[in-house]
């Protein structure tokens, strides 16, 4: 694989990884060719098309499109289930994941990213192992906020978990079921962007066929 | 699993964000972007030393800007910082905006690369997935000549856990991707083979990727990977679904590395032992089977796992093209595909099966399915797919079917989507060419493609029928007389005018006989459509009326007052004036012998590849599915064109040419530039070749000669070097001969198309060495890759000049052009000879005529050391003569040049002084300008 964008359906950018060097000057380039290309497609149209000499392998879930640049000889079918598998560890590890989850913790969807694919290769394609890593890093973090709380005495002393009062309220519900708009903790939905951030990318009928 | 925001929550990043997010426009979004980073900047700036969670929070920010699409210059070196926090989730943020913001050539590298070094050795597995994440995702240069050696022993260690080892593999793959020459396998390759067998699957699906990578390059170390390979698929293969546990996908075992074995496999010819190849036919018979079962689960994600594995498994089978019975068998499932109501299936299933119509034992098998493919190209709603389909169409064309599908195809045309029409008139203007069986049938093909898609017939189609035509004369009636009723429609394609135009006009006498074509009635039709058409076809519309002045006196009269109107000879076009007073001048003051010489009938043209042929595979690039197939074409094709020996007509049309008051005059544009056009002259040719890649918008590049004179006294080392490209030599002489490698390094990561080399000899140089090339480069450099060039060179006569190397080659879309002086220099030739002061003398004396003798005096541009001197002497290639000179301060040479006609003695006595001046004296046999070519040297 030679890059992986994720877009909204007005074209912002939410992640981009680049397997291959290349400037900033042509990623923009090649960003704005394909999101103007891909988002001009129609809906029942299929997910792969040439473009230069690669290979566009893309999928919408709800609001959001992933999107694969894949070399000649490189599987398009599997590439799909790479981005499935992808949306799917997103999902776990987020409960039900919406594209508010990706913009407010985007460094979270990297840190998947890089324990699923490197260099542009699944590294390693069961979900367990995967989210594994990832709590274990958390972990780490966990034992450390802990410990520095215990230390400083307070628990909202030093601004470092402003979310920690939401998160425990979604543990105790052990999660919001599926398909229903999220609690998000900075959910003011007031900006220019048109609505549907919050849908479950997961669970929309769009992804279900 | 818990939901969001776990671990470490930045409240000021979220806060950011919101912010952003509440921008009302895109001023506000840049107004509040600008206020954080002044922010950033006066913290980072700042006396105050920020603590790590700070420091984390705005690199943090910095990257979220980034990522935003705006410029970060500055930040780096607190992410940096960050690397060697020992908080994780500092750490990891700084490995994150450095993967993501740093590019390969930063100075930081360095400190980085400390920081990775310290992880990796901290065998915290955590630490060290981190650092390798790292390398993989940055994979510069620099990473790899620290790492490179040390990655492959984290590889196969004993004691490595199995997500690092994951992350190992694909590291290093990155970096054998940038820095091939740095990752050296040698000693590990075959227990990086053996993890094939690693007994977890993560593993073995990380580590397959670097092993087909690695195979590709050198398949010999790496072939005993198909044996492990087939017996783990067929592992797989046979395995109950949920016998691989989490790596069971939708109820496909292990589907990515299904995909991945099969795709290794594809890196080598079919396995020669028995018993392996058995159980693989198994594999894939048992992978056909699986095709036709019924479905374990109505997700998409099931079948399309499963697919991908068949579709993997036929581009095996068809890699392979020696099972006819699998093969076969493919065809039939690809068959059912093309009717799935899965849109991405059938576009696969149309993809594949232009493969599959390239074997000679499933080529009639895939002919079956014409006529749904034609109902694809018909009713498919997605470009995308009735591209495909027009792939494959013409893919299974032959000559039983051709028909059927040049006129599927043509019908087509009249509603194709305007992205695919130019390549669809090419493929259609080919398959016309190649299985044309009457002529006739291939002028109205052509004439049919100019009237439905005229736009889209590029030059090199209508300039290809008119070849044929001119060389076949069994056509050249029809032609003219299909092409004089396809004028009278009332609308017709300047194109249409173009080819009506040069045929009437060479071949309008064919139809002449007929009242409704006489003469007068083909000028005014012609003539009719004059003033609609652009500069370049008026032009060659007055070349067409004055070869119909020859061909038919009567119209001579009608002609020449069409000529002598004020919109032609007065024409503010300066070529189509000139046309006019020149064709004018011509008709009414040659006579009719005269005017019958220079408007002669056009002479054959010479065989040449199809410049259509050329042309598509231009635009589908060399890894085009059917070039062989095309080539084929093109074998076949030849016959059209008619006799191969021409060269006494050639001759007889240069005669003509050169009798012309214009030189255009009987070319009808077509020879030589087209008048207006923009098309590349090329000198020499008889057909303008609009192909040739050395078209005038090459820059020529200046020639370059930084790395020539370093040179002169040695024969290796690096001749040039920029960003992209280092160039270097090894050349040894022996006597008048000498030979000369190049190595060509491409030192990007990106693929160099069109890599030509030309060595060519200014001025009369030719005359004076001879050179011959040896090996020819590949015209594709992989990124990190070093091609070699050989260069035989032999010395005829002594020689000033030297040879001069054109380098173009294209990267990422640009042209480069580079032209270097390669370092052949007369001294190069020289053989030392020894003597003792006694004769040394002796012969000096001898040669002491005017013109055997030079001398002259120059200023030492660098400090006179005598070893250096001493070093520089004996690099010249003569023998330095100690004890010779009563002058000890004075260097004494000698030595033979050595040519293919004579050998030259030469004698030189450089005498410093001082003032560091150098007064050189060099008496040689007989030739003066020896002198000045062996000073030049010095």
């Amino acid at each position: 694989m030679q890059f992986m964008l994720l877009f909204s359906r007005q074209g912002k950018l939410r992640l981009q990884k680049w397997y291959v060097p290349l400037s900033d000057k042509e990623k923009k380039k090649i960003t704005r060719e394909l999101v103007q290309t891909v988002l001009a497609r129609k809906p029942k149209m299929c997910s792969f098309l040439e473009w230069r000499d690669l290979k566009i392998v893309y999928k919408r879930y709800a609001s959001l499109y992933f999107c694969c640049a894949i070399e000649d000889q490189d599987n398009e079918l599997i590439t799909l289930e790479i981005i499935h598998r992808y949306v799917e560890l997103l999902d776990k590890y987020f409960g039900s994941v919406c594209e508010l989850d990706i913009i407010f913790n985007f460094e979270k969807a990297y840190f998947i990213l890089d324990e699923f694919l490197l260099g542009g290769e699944a590294q390693e394609t069961s979900k367990k192992n995967v989210l594994k890593a990832i709590e274990q890093a958390d972990l780490l973090q966990e034992n450390i906020d802990f410990q520095m709380r215990l230390f400083a005495g307070n628990f909202g002393g030093k601004p470092n978990n402003p979310c920690c009062s939401i998160r425990s309220v979604a543990l105790d519900v052990n999660s919001p079921p599926q398909g229903q708009q999220k609690q998000h903790p900075s959910n003011i939905n007031t900006d220019f962007e048109v609505t549907g951030l919050l849908f479950s990318l997961i669970s929309q009928p769009s992804c279900l066929k | 699993m818990p939901a969001v925001s776990k671990g470490d929550g930045m409240r000021g990043l979220a806060v950011f964000i919101s912010d952003i997010r509440n921008c009302k426009s895109k001023e506000a979004e840049i107004k509040r972007i600008n206020k954080e980073l002044a922010n950033i900047r006066s913290k980072f700036k700042g006396d105050k030393a920020l603590d790590g969670y700070s420091k984390k929070k705005y690199v943090c920010k910095l990257l979220f800007i980034f990522l935003l699409g705006h410029d970060i210059d500055f930040g780096h070196m607190e992410a940096v910082n960050l690397l060697s926090s020992n908080k994780y989730t500092e750490k990891q943020i700084g490995y994150l905006f450095i993967s993501v913001l740093v590019n390969s050539n930063s100075e930081l590298i360095r400190l980085i690369n400390n920081a990775i070094k310290n992880d990796l050795s901290s065998r915290n597995p955590t630490f060290m997935c981190l650092a390798l994440h790292c390398i993989a995702n940055v994979g510069s240069r620099e990473m790899a000549e620290a790492f490179a050696s040390e990655i492959p022993r984290i590889l196969v260690a004993g004691d490595t856990m199995d997500s690092v080892k994951q992350s190992a593999a694909l590291c290093l793959l990155r970096l054998y991707k940038t820095s091939p020459d740095l990752v050296l396998m040698g000693e590990w390759t075959s227990r990086v083979v053996h993890l094939l067998n690693d007994q977890h699957m993560g593993v073995v699906t990380a580590a397959i990727s670097l092993i087909t990578c690695l195979s590709q390059k050198n398949p010999d170390e790496f072939k005993t990977c198909v044996s492990l390979a087939v017996s783990r698929l067929s592992r797989i293969v046979s395995s109950a679904s949920t016998d691989l546990q989490d790596y069971t996908y939708y109820f496909v075992p292990a589907p990515w590395l299904s995909c991945k074995l099969l795709r290794l496999l594809q890196c080598y010819p079919p396995p020669e032992d028995g018993a392996v190849k058995g159980r693989l036919v198994e594999c894939l018979e048992t992978i056909l089977n699986k095709a036709q079962e019924p479905p374990k689960s109505k997700k998409v994600q099931h079948s399309n796992a499963k697919n991908a594995i068949l579709f993997e498994a036929i581009s095996l089978i068809i890699h392979y093209d020696s099972e006819p019975n699998l093969l076969v068998r493919a065809c039939n499932q690809l068959g059912q595909f093309l009717q799935h109501r899965e849109t991405n299936l059938r576009y696969l299933a149309l993809e594949s099966m232009c493969t599959l119509a390239s074997s000679e034992f499933s080529h009639e098998a895939v002919k079956t399915h014409i006529e749904t493919v034609i109902n694809a190209l018909k009713t498919e709603r997605d470009v995308s797919v009735r591209q495909r389909a027009a792939d494959l169409l013409y893919a299974m064309c032959d000559r039983s079917n051709a028909k059927q599908i040049v006129a599927e195809m043509l019908s087509y045309l009249e509603t194709a989507d305007y992205s695919i029409r130019e390549e669809m008139v090419l493929k259609v203007a080919i398959l016309a060419e190649k299985y044309a069986v009457d002529y006739s049938w291939y002028v109205d093909t052509i004439l049919n493609l100019i009237r439905i898609a005229g736009d889209y017939v590029s030059e090199e189609v209508w300039y290809r029928v008119i070849q044929i035509v001119i060389n076949r004369d069994d056509v050249q009636g029809y032609a003219a007389k299909t092409v004089f009723e396809a004028l009278q429609a009332p609308a017709c394609h300047e194109n249409m005018v173009k080819v009506g135009g040069y045929i009437l006009g060479e071949f309008g006498n064919l139809i002449a006989g007929d009242p409704r074509s006489s003469p007068l009635v083909q000028f005014n039709l012609l003539h009719s459509k004059f003033h609609l058409c652009s500069v370049p076809t008026r032009a060659l519309l007055l070349s067409a009326y004055i070869k119909f002045i020859n061909l038919f006196p009567e119209t001579k009269s009608t002609i020449q007052e069409v000529l002598r109107s004020d919109s032609q000879i007065r024409n503010s076009d300066v070529e189509l004036q000139q046309r006019a007073v020149e064709y004018l001048k011509l008709s009414s003051i040659a006579s009719t012998d005269v005017l019958a010489t220079v408007l002669e009938e056009m002479p054959p043209f010479p065989e040449r590849e199809s410049s259509i042929l050329a042309k598509l595979k231009k635009k589908k690039g060399p890894g085009a599915v059917s070039v062989s197939e095309l080539e084929e074409g093109k074998r076949e094709g030849g016959e059209l064109n008619g006799g191969s020996d021409r060269g006494a007509d050639t001759a007889a049309m240069a005669a003509s040419n050169a009798s012309t008051p214009s030189p255009q005059a009987d070319l009808l544009g077509l020879r030589s530039t087209a008048p207006v056009g923009s098309a590349a002259p090329s000198a020499g040719s008889l057909l303008v070749d609009v192909f040739s890649e050395a078209g005038p918008a090459t820059p020529s590049a200046a020639v370059n000669d930084d790395g020539f004179l370093r040179f002169v006294c040695k024969n290796n080392g690096v001749l040039f070097e920029n960003q992209l490209l280092q160039i270097g030599i090894k050349s040894e002489y022996r006597q008048n001969l000498g030979r000369m490698y190049l190595f060509y390094g491409n030192k990007t990561s990106v693929q160099f198309a069109s890599f030509t080399t030309t060595v060519s000899c200014p001025g009369d140089l030719q005359s004076h060495i001879l050179y011959m090339q040896e090996h020819f480069v590949e015209p594709l450099v992989e990124g990190g890759a070093q091609v070699q060039q050989v260069l035989n060179i032999e010395c005829l006569t002594d020689f000033c000049d030297a040879p001069l190397l054109n380098i173009k080659f294209r990267y990422g879309g640009a042209l480069q052009n580079l032209t270097l002086k390669l370092p052949v220099t007369i001294n190069k030739f020289f053989q030392p000879t020894e003597m003792a002061s006694h004769d040394f003398f002796q012969r000096w004396k001898q040669l002491s005529q005017p013109q055997q003798e030079a001398q002259k005096i120059f200023k030492a541009n660098h400090s006179m050391d005598t070893e250096v001197l001493k070093a520089k002497l004996l690099g010249l290639g003569t023998a330095l003569l100690d004890n010779v000179d009563p002058n000890p301060e004075n260097y004494v040479c000698a030595g033979v040049i050595q040519t293919k006609n004579q050998q030259v003695g030469c004698l030189l006595r450089l005498e410093p002084n001082a003032q560091a001046q150098v007064l050189s004296h060099t008496h040689t046999h007989t030739h003066t300008h020896t002198h000045t070519n062996l000073y030049s040297c010095l």
